[in-house]
């Protein structure tokens, strides 16, 4: 059957499962919109702005495991998602970005919102394309799912020319591509086997990868099986319970001294999905001194990129699981355990419980249950976060780590909660809230179960914590000095307003804001110099984790 | 810093090669020389990379480039393994007495001589860069006008070929 492009396009997105789309009209994508309109199936978010749009992608992908989708016009629609797209990058997210172009006809001469977006963002996607051909389009847009979910995912862009949305083309109607990941290299597992065979106090460390393969219930089995701890990066929180007495919590900069401790004393490391950020091993050449370090990991130029692997299996984390399970004895280790129990516990009779952000997100747990999307922007509330909130299952914690996006949590919030229609909380701070606070009306308009968490502390906390420590304590530019009214500010929006002066009503005000139907904004008042500890300078190593100061 | 070559067979279309050197620029490695060339596919194109760096970043490279969806084929191109050929066009003065004295060179060379001024000569000259190097020594002293060279480009030695290598997007 003969179709238009712009329709070709919203055929080729149901074949790909897309239920939600997130995005802005405008110029180049009017014929998009129209087809979108005329079908009347495809639910589309629209949002205040379109970085909002990306992010909401971004957040519906996450916490789906579904391919997120945004669409924005052409010049400044386009660059508005960048980003977004950057984001979902860094943090291996599947998203799928369309923008409008002027017709082909039109391109390379400064038309009026003409921007080169393929070229901008070719380092911040996996790929992305130009279709000057109307017969390449249906086959581009399988292929950029395709792409987007395979391997280590991430984003793809497909930059359509108005023209292209227009013509007409034979459309045959094609079920989405499913790709099984490839056999694992079975030598490379019986050696990681070995070493595990051989290792006395192993530790495993998860990444996004396990979320990303869905290993987290294999991860469960290979602790299981070694009787060994389990520490977590930002990105793999979820993908192995908190609640179970082998998770030591996050590892790295601001992982917890569980994590650091256990690490410094283990003999293996085995690296899940994780790509040895600078977040996580700080001095690099010291962090795999006197170990035996194996890592899987889906994407080659990962192994050996940042620390030098003894043992490396390059393939999908969840195969390389299953493969390596039958191989393993069932090992106990009481003194090990025993050993890594009594870091955990040290550690709790020595954290600073008055701390206001960590009593509020204690109660918080009251109210939500292991399955709610929990979404943040960046800073000390997304450490905390991190930190303080049990993350028991893998898709619900909702952060930007690797690009650390400042004003991402609103647009993420709204994607994780209109892809998974549960009640969605964002924990958020003053400082990322004012970049992209204006899509509150977007979940307003859409009746989003939103709790907002927002933690106030008049400043831009994590830099004016870096500047406590490194920088002498000149404040420069991070003592805000808003007179945002919050509540007034809700109001305004059509949302509900909380004030939470005192972190000892939290349960009573987390009661009255989770028992509100659409998007509630809690004022959540802290002290301007709480820190978040523990912490590990840049580039210094697991040895030198500060967590108390003077 | 030691120098390194990398063949790769790359999609025959428009934006490939700003996707190529691109990645050299955003992951801070140096491009010696780049150069690409059709192939007896017509939807392949054929990139050979020298690249200025160590160990590392020749496995970094090789592999960030594989990642790529245009990079169909990649792999390093050592030295003992690999012809190397690469195509020198110079032009020299050369005044009637200095003539025969670079003809002279010219043969020991087996370069060729391509064009023909009263004052000047462009000289061609094929081989292995080092060869190249030296040519260019012995005929700097008789004045150099200009000069152009192709960068290197090379195939490996004995029955394999790239072609028959699995990208990096099949094992995945």
């Amino acid at each position: 059957m003969k179709l238009s492009g712009a329709e070709i396009l919203v055929r080729c997105l149901k074949e790909q499962g897309t239920d939600v789309l997130f995005g802005y009209p405008g110029g180049c994508v009017l014929d998009i919109y129209d087809a979108i309109y005329r079908d009347g199936t495809l639910k589309h978010v629209l949002t205040a702005h379109e970085q909002g749009a990306a992010h909401a992608a971004d957040g519906y992908a996450r916490a789906t495991g579904k391919t997120g989708v945004c669409l924005a016009t052409s010049g400044p629609g386009a660059t508005n998602l960048v980003t977004g797209i950057a984001t979902a990058y860094m943090d291996s997210v599947p998203l799928v970005a369309i923008t409008g172009n002027v017709t082909v006809s039109n391109l390379g001469r400064d038309s009026f919102q003409e921007v080169d977006i393929a070229g901008v963002t070719m380092p911040i996607t996996k790929h992305n394309y130009i279709v000057k051909d109307i017969r390449k389009l249906a086959p581009t847009i399988r292929e950029a799912f395709s792409i987007a979910n395979a391997g280590r995912k991430g984003p793809v862009l497909i930059d359509i020319p108005k023209n292209i949305q227009t013509e007409a083309c034979e459309y045959e109607p094609e079920p989405a591509a499913r790709r099984a990941p490839r056999a694992v290299e079975r030598a490379a597992v019986e050696q990681a086997a070995e070493a595990l065979r051989r290792a006395k106090r192993p530790l495993i460390v998860a990444g996004g990868g396990c979320i990303g393969a869905e290993a987290a219930e294999n991860l469960h089995k290979l602790a299981d099986i070694l009787n060994a701890p389990v520490s977590s990066t930002l990105m793999g929180l979820g993908a192995f319970p908190a609640s179970d007495a082998r998770f030591l919590g996050m590892i790295g900069m601001h992982g917890s001294d569980a994590s650091a401790k256990a690490f410094r004393r283990a003999d293996t490391v085995v690296v899940c999905g994780m790509r040895f950020s600078d977040r996580v091993t700080g001095d690099r050449a010291k962090f795999r001194e006197g170990k035996t370090i194996i890592q899987f990991d889906i994407d080659a130029a990962e192994i050996d990129k940042n620390v030098r692997a003894d043992i490396a299996v390059m393939a999908d984390v969840n195969e390389t699981l299953k493969a390596l399970l039958p191989l393993l004895e069932k090992t106990e280790r009481p003194d090990w355990l025993k050993e890594v129990a009594a870091y955990k516990e040290y550690e709790a009779a020595n954290t600073d419980k008055a701390l206001p952000a960590a009593r509020i997100l204690q109660a918080l747990r009251a109210f939500t249950d292991a399955d709610t999307p929990v979404a943040t922007d960046v800073g000390q509330h997304q450490m905390w976060t991190a930190q303080y909130y049990p993350f028991e299952k893998p898709r619900t914690l909702i952060t930007s780590g690797g690009l650390g996006t400042m004003g991402f949590g609103m647009g993420a919030a709204i994607g994780a909660c209109a892809g998974t229609g549960r009640k969605t909380v964002l924990v958020t701070g003053d400082g990322s809230f004012h970049m992209n606070m204006n899509e509150l009306c977007t979940a307003v308009t859409h009746r989003l179960p939103l709790v907002i968490l927002l933690m106030n502390n008049n400043c831009l906390g994590m830099v004016r914590q870096w500047q406590t420590l490194f920088y002498g304590k000149r404040y420069s530019q991070t003592t805000l000095n808003r007179q945002t009214d919050y509540l007034k500010l809700a109001d305004a929006f059509g949302a509900k307003g909380l004030l939470l002066a005192d972190p000892a009503d939290a349960p009573k005000v987390l009661a009255e804001a989770f028992a509100a139907e659409g998007p509630v904004l809690v004022d959540c008042r802290i002290g301007i110099d709480d820190k978040v500890l523990p912490m590990i300078a840049p580039g210094k190593s697991f040895d030198d984790i500060i967590t108390k100061l003077d | 810093m030691k120098k390194y070559t990398i063949t790769a067979l790359v999609a025959n279309k428009s934006g490939v090669l700003t996707r190529v050197s691109g990645l050299f620029a955003r992951r801070g490695f140096n491009i010696e020389s780049l150069c690409v060339c059709t192939t007896e596919d017509e939807a392949l194109s054929r990139m050979t990379i020298v690249l200025a760096g160590d160990e590392y970043t020749l496995d970094q490279m090789t592999k960030q480039l594989d990642k790529l969806i245009d990079v169909k084929k990649i792999a390093a191109a050592p030295e003992d393994a690999s012809v190397y050929r690469e195509l020198l066009l110079v032009k020299v003065k050369a005044p009637a007495e200095k003539r025969s004295e670079i003809i002279e060179i010219k043969d020991v060379y087996k370069a060729k001589i391509v064009d023909l001024s009263p004052e000047t000569l462009i000289l061609e000259i094929t081989g292995e860069p080092n060869k190249l190097d030296g040519f260019i020594g012995v005929i700097e002293p008789y004045g150099i006008l200009e000069m152009a060279r192709t960068g290197v480009t090379a195939l490996s030695r004995g029955a394999s070929c790239l072609n028959d290598r699995k990208d990096y997007n099949e094992l995945i």
